[in-house]
């Protein structure tokens, strides 16, 4: 299990772990795409904490929740990535895309 | 123009995606011997990992093809990575380059050149196809005291 997912009344979090390369992506954004379908949020965001390395694998995953959120109606927060993971993400101006909580 | 490498490494590998991390972590252990800092570090995981996972899910589309991973490191703590691969090879390799151009699948960004050139110090890329492709990524890390070739 790479996704962990807490919460309720359309707010959710969703905490990845581990590696997000293109070896574990798929698997990483059929789960994040299941919780997000299931519950309809309102706020999801997405805890990176624990994520121990990123490529550009993660850039795809985070655009594709981005997407499937604000077409459900919701916005979205990038929580907590660790320094590797939030250069990738900052290299390709996500951060300029989707609210960051550092 | 460049000098003979004052350490070399080589690993061949089978262009599975569970190697993907292999390769990074192997790189990494050997960019240890320059003793870099850990964005040093991170930032040639992080190349080796868009590097390889381009010839993981490009060059070979549909059958497994051999990857090759060879490090070397020089005199000016330059390191030099070059991934290799003998696959289908890119026919336009600028337009390869092109942030957000992709013709893998829905888990890919396009932004894997992106992220090596703004990680590395020189990204340079030969391609034929039919014949393969090899990327070379550079990157002279920081002296620190106490270092010993």
């Amino acid at each position: 299990m790479s996704v962990t997912c807490t919460g309720g009344d359309r707010v959710f979090t969703a905490s990845v772990s581990g590696e997000v390369d293109h070896h574990r992506a798929r698997r990483i954004m059929e789960e994040l795409e299941q919780a997000i379908d299931g519950g309809a949020p309102r706020q999801f965001t997405l805890d990176l904490s624990e994520v121990t390395f990123m490529d550009s694998s993660g850039i795809a995953v985070v655009l594709r929740v981005y997407r499937r959120v604000r077409a459900l109606g919701g916005e979205m927060i990038v929580a907590h990535p660790p320094a590797q993971a939030a250069k990738v993400l900052k290299a390709a101006g996500i951060d300029r895309l989707i609210r960051f909580l550092e | 123009m460049k000098k003979t490498p004052i350490n070399e490494a080589e690993l061949t590998f089978l262009s599975r995606s569970a190697n993907e991390g292999f390769a990074r972590t192997a790189a990494a252990c050997f960019a240890a011997q320059l003793d870099p800092t850990l964005e040093e570090v991170n930032d040639i995981k992080t190349a080796v990992s868009e590097a390889v996972t381009n010839a993981i899910v490009h060059a070979y589309p549909d059958r497994l093809g051999k990857v090759l991973l060879r490090l070397r490191l020089y005199e000016d703590q330059t390191l030099e990575i070059q991934v290799r691969d003998w696959g289908v090879g890119i026919a336009d390799v600028e337009k390869a380059r092109t942030p957000l151009f992709t013709t893998g699948s829905e888990e890919r960004s396009g932004m894997g050149f992106t992220i090596m050139e703004s990680f590395m110090d020189q990204v340079r890329v030969r391609s034929a196809p039919g014949k393969g492709t090899t990327v070379v990524l550079r990157r002279t890390l920081a002296r620190r005291t106490g270092y010993r070739p």
